[in-house]
């Protein structure tokens, strides 16, 4: 046996038999309908059309029988990270899941569950925009005579996490606040964390943010359960490539005896001379209030 | 039509009524069926291996059949109890309980600190997640930041450790290629522990820390280009992680019963040439 059961893997949503041809038969949505005071699924059938992705179903519901349906979306490619929903119960792109790969049956629409509702499939995702105050900008040394020069190689390493299209789907599935909606304020979440991952990879920045990653971004929160590099739609490697590494150099400052016993010996501080710790001056947003 | 001046800043709330329905999850797919087989798989080993490292016998296999063959479980055999010839020779003379019980500590430290092990069982055993997007199944939640999660960084001296045991299980593999009384050879016994030492390399070589050690860590590989060649290397064995820890721990029981199986004299080590 070389690989995990087949059953472990997680299934791909898919339907066993892909409609040929779905010009003669019905598409059905439930799409939840409310705002911040209730709501409930609503449910509507068209003719399908061969093809289609959900946002399409959901912009004829805007054509025909729901004119005040209220959603999100920009560009229909799978690139502004506009469109998040959770479709049959599954954070997912509407613009990028098309009709026929769902299996057969209504298909539930609802709002991304983390983030406060305003209406429909609308929600305040400011929570993200808060966390992002948090990290501190990259700060180079300042420019040597010749200029600034990086080789490929170290250029190429954080270019993954640049493929981020902001979508917050890795936040909304994201257990931590998910789930437990009191760890809000404390914990930054996957998005962040590839951003601090792609500071802390980069040869010309000089913040350490070890201490800010673990102590106000609540890193060890985090219980590597992968769902993050599950939903993302650019396929980053959000664990694997990012939040493991910066659990990693966490136990570099702070848990590996030898590296500790080595840093006493030798009167190192455990930042490096080129580096500055770094520690968030903003506090954080709060749980309840608006914050800023 | 407002301008951008004349905008003013909206203010920023995090918390408010969620939307969707309430309920654990919308998902109608068979989302349990990844917990049930993991949860599955992993009892199965620990019941066996618990067995297995109690049983004390059966796991030496020595000269008088013409073999050298020592299950994992039990190699490196360091206990005053272990059977004759079981390599290396004596070392805690004391320890009389069962030898396996000394060294299994290694693997299963490492194995529960693993970051994919630790994925598996908080999903499949702590439900914390049981799958994505569907509800923890506890009602507070603070992660790895306290006793006893905490402890899960330990995991790289546990990788170390498991390096230790990896060339001891290594040894074994060669050395078993050595009939004595009969020669050089190979037999059934010896092509298993080989297989079980390369899996168990693949394992500890494909772990994070591993991937942090050898080059992860640094901030520019222009600046060490010999990491980064370590960490060009162990990167593709790192993204087939998951696979390699359900090999080897399967491999692992699979040689334990083969070792048992021959030294209990239910089968016989086939000799292939
Ligand atoms: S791996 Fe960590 S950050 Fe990603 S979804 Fe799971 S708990 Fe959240
Ligand atoms: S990391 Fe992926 S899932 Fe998360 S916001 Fe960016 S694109 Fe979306
Ligand atoms: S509309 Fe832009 S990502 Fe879907
Ligand atoms: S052994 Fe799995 S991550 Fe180290």
């Amino acid at each position: 046996m070389t690989t995990e059961p087949a059953a472990l893997a997680s299934e791909p949503e898919t339907a066993t038999a892909p409609v040929a041809d779905t010009t003669d038969s019905t598409v059905t949505l439930q799409v939840w309908r409310g705002d911040p005071d209730g709501g409930a699924f609503a449910e509507y059938s068209l003719p399908a059309n061969e093809g289609e992705v959900v946002l399409d179903v959901v912009h004829r519901l805007q054509a025909g029988p729901a004119p005040d349906l209220a959603c999100r979306w920009n560009c229909k490619a799978g690139k502004c990270g506009s469109c998040s929903a959770e479709i049959n119960g599954r954070p997912r792109l509407m613009c990028m899941t098309r009709v026929d790969e769902l299996p057969p049956g209504p298909i539930t629409v609802a709002p991304m569950r983390t983030f406060p509702i305003i209406r429909d499939l609308v929600t305040d995702v400011s929570f993200n925009f808060a966390m992002a105050k948090l990290v501190p900008a990259f700060s180079p040394p300042p420019p040597p005579a010749e200029g600034y020069r990086m080789q490929q190689i170290d250029v190429e390493r954080g270019q993954e996490f640049r493929k981020c299209i902001e979508c917050f789907m890795c936040q909304d599935v994201c257990h931590v606040i998910r789930d437990h909606e009191e760890n809000k304020p404390a914990y930054a979440g996957p998005r962040f964390f590839i951003r601090i991952a792609e500071l802390e990879m980069h040869p010309l920045d000089t913040n350490d943010r070890r201490d800010l990653v673990r102590q106000q971004m609540g890193l060890g929160m985090c219980n590597i359960t992968k769902c993050c590099t599950e939903v993302c739609p650019e396929h980053i490697k959000i664990t694997d490539n990012a939040i493991i590494p910066m659990k990693e150099r966490v136990v570099d400052a702070d848990f590996d005896p030898v590296g500790w016993l080595g840093r006493k010996i030798l009167r190192r501080s455990k930042t490096s001379p080129t580096e500055t710790a770094a520690i968030s001056a903003y506090p954080g947003p709060s749980p309840s209030a608006p914050a800023g | 039509m407002a301008t951008v001046e004349k905008a003013t800043v909206s203010p920023v709330t995090i918390g408010g009524t969620r939307g969707g329905p309430d309920q654990p999850t919308v998902r109608k797919d068979r989302w349990w069926l990844q917990p049930v087989v993991t949860a599955t798989v992993l009892t199965s080993f620990v019941v066996y291996a618990t067995w297995a490292a109690f049983v004390n016998k059966d796991y030496y296999v020595g000269a008088t059949e013409h073999r050298d063959l020592i299950s994992p479980f039990y190699s490196p055999c360091l206990a005053g109890s272990c059977v004759p010839g079981s390599h290396p020779h004596i070392v805690l003379s004391q320890w009389m309980i069962s030898p396996a019980i000394l060294i299994l500590i290694v693997p299963l430290g490492f194995r529960l600190t693993c970051y994919y092990y630790r994925r598996a069982y908080y999903r499949s055993f702590w439900l914390s997640p049981p799958n994505c997007a569907v509800a923890d199944a506890h009602g507070s939640y603070s992660g790895e930041t306290r006793f006893p999660l905490i402890l899960q960084n330990v995991h790289r001296w546990f990788f170390y450790l498991g390096l230790i045991l990896n060339v001891i299980l290594t040894i074994d593999a060669v050395v078993s290629y050595n009939q004595p009384g009969i020669g050089i050879g190979v037999t059934v016994g010896s092509l298993v522990l080989t297989v079980n030492a390369v899996l168990l390399w693949c394992y500890s070589l494909s772990c994070h820390s591993c991937r942090h050690l050898c080059g992860g860590q640094v901030r520019s590989f222009a600046k060490h280009p010999i990491r980064y060649r370590l960490w060009k290397f162990v990167t593709p064995l790192n993204a087939h992680h998951m696979n390699f820890a359900w090999a080897s721990l399967v491999f692992v029981a699979l040689t334990d019963l083969y070792v048992r199986l021959v030294a209990s004299g239910t089968i016989t080590d086939f000799r292939l040439f």
